[in-house]
C-alpha cells in the first residue's frame, strides 16, 4: 500500500528545506551537484540521484537530527555528521554509501527495530519500512528488552489514531504542529528512553489543543500517527509478546 | 575573631551548629567574639573548620563538632590555644600548602560577600585592567593565556571569545554554565558560594572583550545557596556600579542575571542549557551553528564554565604570561581538582597541568579511606574512562590523558578500591546515561538502555561471548552516531571498564577488543 501512496507524491522529498543562496557545487559519490548555499548534504545528495537514508528529515520541516541513519563522510572531516543538519560547502566531497557507514546505519536500525512490533517490520508501509529496505535491516540482536509495546493506543480522535509502540521519537509530528500548523499542541514529554510524544499535557489527542489538521499525520514516517480510514474493520495494536 | 566556613560542604556537616555554639559560649563566658563566616578552604575531612587569626596567620581546629566548643574556650583558641582538634597553622597544612591557588586564593579566608575584602584580596584588578585595554587586546591576553574550558570540552577561550567579538549582531549574550552535574565535582559549587565576584569579574571581562551586553548565569537547582550568593553578590556590584548602566563610567555596559535549571544533567551542554535559558525542554542543538555565532536568542553567546571565567581575572591581572608558566604541553595554567570517592582526604586541589593522578590520590588524598588498595579511578565525571592502578601515573594533562581515552573533564576524580565491581560501574554508566538522556537521538535514547541490559545479562552469564560482541558494536554506534558527547562519551567508562577490568563481567581478560586503546 505504502508504494501506492507514495506514487500519489510527484515531488522528490529533498529531506530539508530549499534555501535562496548562491550556488554552490559539491560532489556527492562523485556526482557533481550544484545547490544554494546554505543547503544540507541531504538536500544536495538527493538533488545528485543519491538520496540518503533518513527518517526524521522531511523537506517539509527544518532539520532536526535526531534519527541518525543519515550519516555520510565528508573528505577531510572527522567522523560521521548528519548529512540533514550539515550546510553544504564549496568543493565539498561528499560519501554516502561506504562499508563503515552501512556497518553505522545498521546499528542504529537495530536499535529501531528493539523497540518495535515484531510482526509489523516485514511487509509494513511507512518510510520507516522504506529504510528496512534499503538498509537490509530487518531485525535486531538485543533480545527482549525495555520497550513501549504495550503501551496503549490513543483513537480518541474521530480522524486519526495514535500508536506509540510504533513511534520512534523522531519528533516530526511535534515539529509539523509547530512549525507547519502553529498549533503546539504537541510535545516530547520525559527523557530518555522515557521520551514520548503527548498532546497538550499527556491528554488524549481530543481533549488537548490539537485541531485535528492532520499535518502530524502527514509528517509521521512510521504509521504511529495513521488515518482511521485505512483500517477496515479497525486497528489491530501490537502485540507485547511478541517483543 | 574565629572564622566558620559557610559552604554547603562546611553547613552539611554541621557548621551553622558550630557557629551557634561559639556565640553562646561567647555570650556565656561574657567574651566579645566576632564570628565571620567564610567560605571554604577545600578541605573536606576537617570540615568544620575553625580558624583563629593570630599573629603567626590563621591557625586551625577542626573537624569540630559543636560540644566540643567550650573545650575550645578552655583552651585557649581564641588566642591560637592547642587542643586535640589543633591543626596549627592552615597555610602550612601539606594538602594546603603544596597547591598552587591561582582561582581559589581567596577561599577560607574572606566572606565572600564581602566587596571590600574581595578587593582587599586582589579582587577587581583584572576587570580594571580590561577596561583599560582595547576589547581585542583582552581576547589577545586571554588567547595568549592558553587557558582552555574547564567545563570539559577544553576549547581554547581565546578562539571562542574572537568568534564572538568578530560577529555582527544587534547583541551578543555571556551565558555562564553552571549546571556542575559531574559526580564529585564541586569546583563551580565552590567558586559561586565562596566568592561570587571572581565569576561575576570574569564574565564582565568576557563581555567587555567580546562586545556582549547581558549575561546569564545557569545555576543548577540543587545549588540554593550559590544562587543567593550570586543574586547578593550581583546586587552588591551594580550598587558600587561594577554592573549596570556605565560600568565605572565607562561606555561599557553590561547586567546579568541568574537562571535556575530544573535537574537535569544534560542542560549542562551548552545547546541544552540555551534551550533551557530560553525557557525550552533541554534539547540537544546541532552544531553549527555555534554558539558563538548563533546561540541564545539566535545571537552570538560565549559559553564558558564557571572556572573556565573564574580564571579570567588573574590572566588580566598578572598577565598571560604569568598564568601559561603553569602547565604542561598544550594544557596551561592551573585546574581545580575534586578529590572524590573513597579517599581518606577529600577536598579541592588547585594544581598546575602536570599533576600526576597519583600524587594527587596518594599525597594530596591520603589513599583510600577504607585503607584498601586502590582498584580504578574514574576521571573526568560520569563518562569518564576509568582508569586502573598501573595508569596512576598519568599526568593530569588533556593530550595525556586523551591518548588513553580518558579526559580531565571537569576535573573530578573519583576513587574505588578493592571492593569495587566495575561491572556494576558499567552498569550504571549504562544506566546513567539512560535517565539523563535528552531524548532527541536514538544511539542515546535506545542505546543507553539497551546497553544496561547488555551488561546485565552478560553478568548473568547469558551467552556472554554474542552479547558482549553485541555491546561493543552497540558503543561503535553511540560513539560515532551520537548527536552530543552524552551518547558519544557514555561507552568511555563501559569499554574502559572492560578492557581493565574483564574478570568483573565474567569474561577472560584475552578477549579484550582490539579496537579499545
Amino acid at each position: 500500500m505504502w508504494s501506492e501512496l507514495r506514487a500519489l507524491r510527484e515531488d522528490v522529498d529533498y529531506g530539508t528545506p530549499p534555501r535562496d543562496g548562491e550556488a554552490v557545487t559539491l560532489t556527492v559519490d562523485g556526482v557533481p551537484v550544484t545547490v544554494a548555499a546554505g543547503s544540507s548534504v541531504m538536500l544536495a545528495a538527493a538533488a545528485a540521484g543519491r538520496p540518503v537514508v533518513k527518517l526524521c528529515a522531511t523537506d517539509m520541516l527544518e532539520a532536526f537530527g535526531s534519527c541518525r541513519v543519515c550519516l555520510v563522510e565528508i573528505e577531510g572531516r572527522r567522523g560521521f555528521p548528519a548529512s540533514c543538519t550539515t550546510p553544504v560547502e564549496p568543493g565539498m566531497a561528499v560519501r554516502t554509501d561506504t562499508p563503515r557507514l552501512a556497518e553505522l546505519r545498521a546499528g542504529v536500525m537495530e536499535l529501531y527495530l528493539s523497540d518495535f512490533p515484531a510482526e509489523d517490520v516485514l511487509g509494513g508501509w511507512s518510510e520507516l519500512h522504506e529504510v528496512i529496505a534499503t538498509t537490509g535491516v530487518s531485525s535486531h540482536r538485543y533480545g527482549p528488552g525495555e520497550n513501549h509495546l504495550a503501551a496503549p493506543v490513543d483513537d480518541s480522535n474521530p480522524y486519526f489514531l495514535f500508536d506509540p509502540a510504533k513511534c520512534i521519537v523522531c519528533s516530526r509530528c511535534v515539529r509539523a504542529c509547530e512549525e507547519v500548523q502553529g498549533t503546539f499542541a504537541l510535545t516530547i514529554q520525559g527523557r530518555g528512553f522515557e521520551s514520548k510524544v503527548v498532546a497538550s499535557q499527556g491528554e488524549p489527542f481530543l481533549d488537548s489543543e490539537c485541531v485535528s489538521c492532520g499535518a502530524c499525520v502527514q509528517a509521521c514516517p512510521t504509521q504511529s500517527l495513521v488515518e482511521k480510514s485505512l483500517f477496515e474493520g479497525g486497528y489491530r495494536s501490537a502485540d507485547p509478546a511478541q517483543a | 575573631m574565629v572564622c566558620v566556613p559557610r559552604d554547603s560542604t562546611a553547613l552539611s556537616v554541621g557548621a551553622d551548629a558550630v557557629a551557634a555554639a561559639i556565640a553562646a559560649e561567647a555570650v556565656r563566658r561574657g567574651l566579645p567574639v566576632e564570628i565571620k563566616r567564610t567560605s571554604s578552604r577545600g578541605l573536606f575531612w576537617l570540615e568544620p573548620l575553625v580558624e583563629v587569626p593570630t599573629a603567626a596567620g590563621a591557625v586551625g581546629y577542626g573537624p569540630v563538632e559543636p560540644e566540643e566548643v567550650p573545650g575550645l574556650f578552655e583552651a585557649g583558641f581564641l588566642q591560637g590555644g592547642r587542643h586535640s582538634r589543633s591543626l596549627g597553622p592552615v597555610a602550612q597544612i601539606p594538602f594546603l600548602a603544596r597547591q598552587e591557588r591561582l582561582i581559589f586564593g581567596r577561599a577560607g579566608v574572606t566572606d565572600p560577600q564581602s566587596l571590600a575584602e574581595y578587593q582587599a584580596h586582589g579582587g577587581l584588578a583584572g576587570l580594571r585592567r580590561a577596561l583599560s585595554m582595547a576589547p581585542a587586546a583582552v581576547v589577545d591576553e586571554v588567547h595568549a593565556s592558553g587557558l582552555r574550558g574547564r567545563g570539559g570540552a577544553a576549547f581554547p577561550t581565546g578562539i571562542k571569545w574572537r568568534t564572538v567579538a568578530g560577529a555582527q549582531a544587534p547583541c551578543k549574550y555571556v551565558a555562564v554554565n553552571a549546571d556542575e552535574g559531574d559526580s564529585g565535582t564541586y569546583s563551580d559549587r565552590m567558586v559561586m558560594e565562596g566568592d561570587p565576584f571572581l565569576l561575576l569579574e570574569g564574565m564582565a571581562i568576557a563581555a567587555y572583550a567580546t562586545g556582549a551586553s547581558h549575561g546569564y548565569i545557569y545555576v543548577r537547582s540543587e545549588y540554593p545557596h550559590a544562587v543567593a550568593a550570586l543574586e547578593a553578590a550581583l546586587a552588591t556590584l551594580r550598587a558600587a556600579g561594577w554592573y549596570g548602566a556605565r560600568v565605572q563610567g565607562s561606555d561599557f555596559s553590561f547586567d546579568a542575571e541568574v537562571r535556575v535549571g530544573a535537574g537535569a544533567y544534560i542542560c549542562g551542554e551548552e545547546t541544552a542549557m540555551i534551550e533551557s535559558i530560553e525557557g525550552k525542554r533541554g534539547m540537544i542543538r546541532y552544531k553549527p551553528p555555534l554558539p558563538a555565532l548563533k546561540g541564545l536568542f539566535g545571537m552570538p553567546t560565549v559559553v564558558n564554565n564557571v572556572v573556565s571565567l573564574a580564571s579570567v581575572p588573574a590572566i588580566l591581572d598578572r598577565g598571560a604570561q604569568f598564568y601559561a608558566d603553569y602547565g604542561m604541553g598544550r594544557s596551561r595554567g592551573t585546574l581545580p581538582i575534586q578529590l572524590a570517592g573513597n579517599v581518606k582526604r577529600a577536598g579541592l586541589v588547585e594544581k598546575a597541568f602536570g599533576v600526576t593522578l597519583r600524587e594527587l590520590i596518594e599525597d594530596f588524598g591520603g589513599g583510600t579511606r577504607s585503607g584498601r588498595p586502590v582498584r580504578a579511578v574514574q576521571v573526568g565525571g560520569p563518562l569518564g574512562a576509568y582508569f586502573d592502578a598501573s595508569l596512576l601515573d598519568l599526568p593530569l594533562d588533556y593530550e595525556a590523558l586523551a591518548q588513553h581515552k580518558g579526559m580531565a573533564g571537569h576535573g573530578g576524580i573519583v576513587v574505588f578500591d578493592d571492593t569495587v565491581d566495575m561491572a556494576e560501574q558499567a552498569r550504571y554508566a549504562m544506566a546513567f546515561c539512560a535517565i539523563e538522556s535528552c531524548g532527541k537521538c536514538t544511539p542515546c535514547r535506545v542505546g543507553s538502555t539497551r546497553g544496561r541490559e547488555l551488561i546485565e545479562r552478560i553478568v548473568r552469564g547469558e551467552r556472554p561471548r554474542e552479547n558482549h560482541a553485541q555491546l561493543l558494536k552497540l558503543c561503535d554506534v553511540m560513539e560515532n552516531a551520537s548527536l552530543c558527547a552524552l551518547g558519544g562519551m557514555a561507552p568511555w567508562p563501559v569499554l574502559s571498564a572492560l578492557k581493565y577490568f574483564p574478570e568483573d563481567f565474567g569474561l577472560p581478560s584475552e578477549r579484550q577488543p582490539a579496537h579499545v586503546v
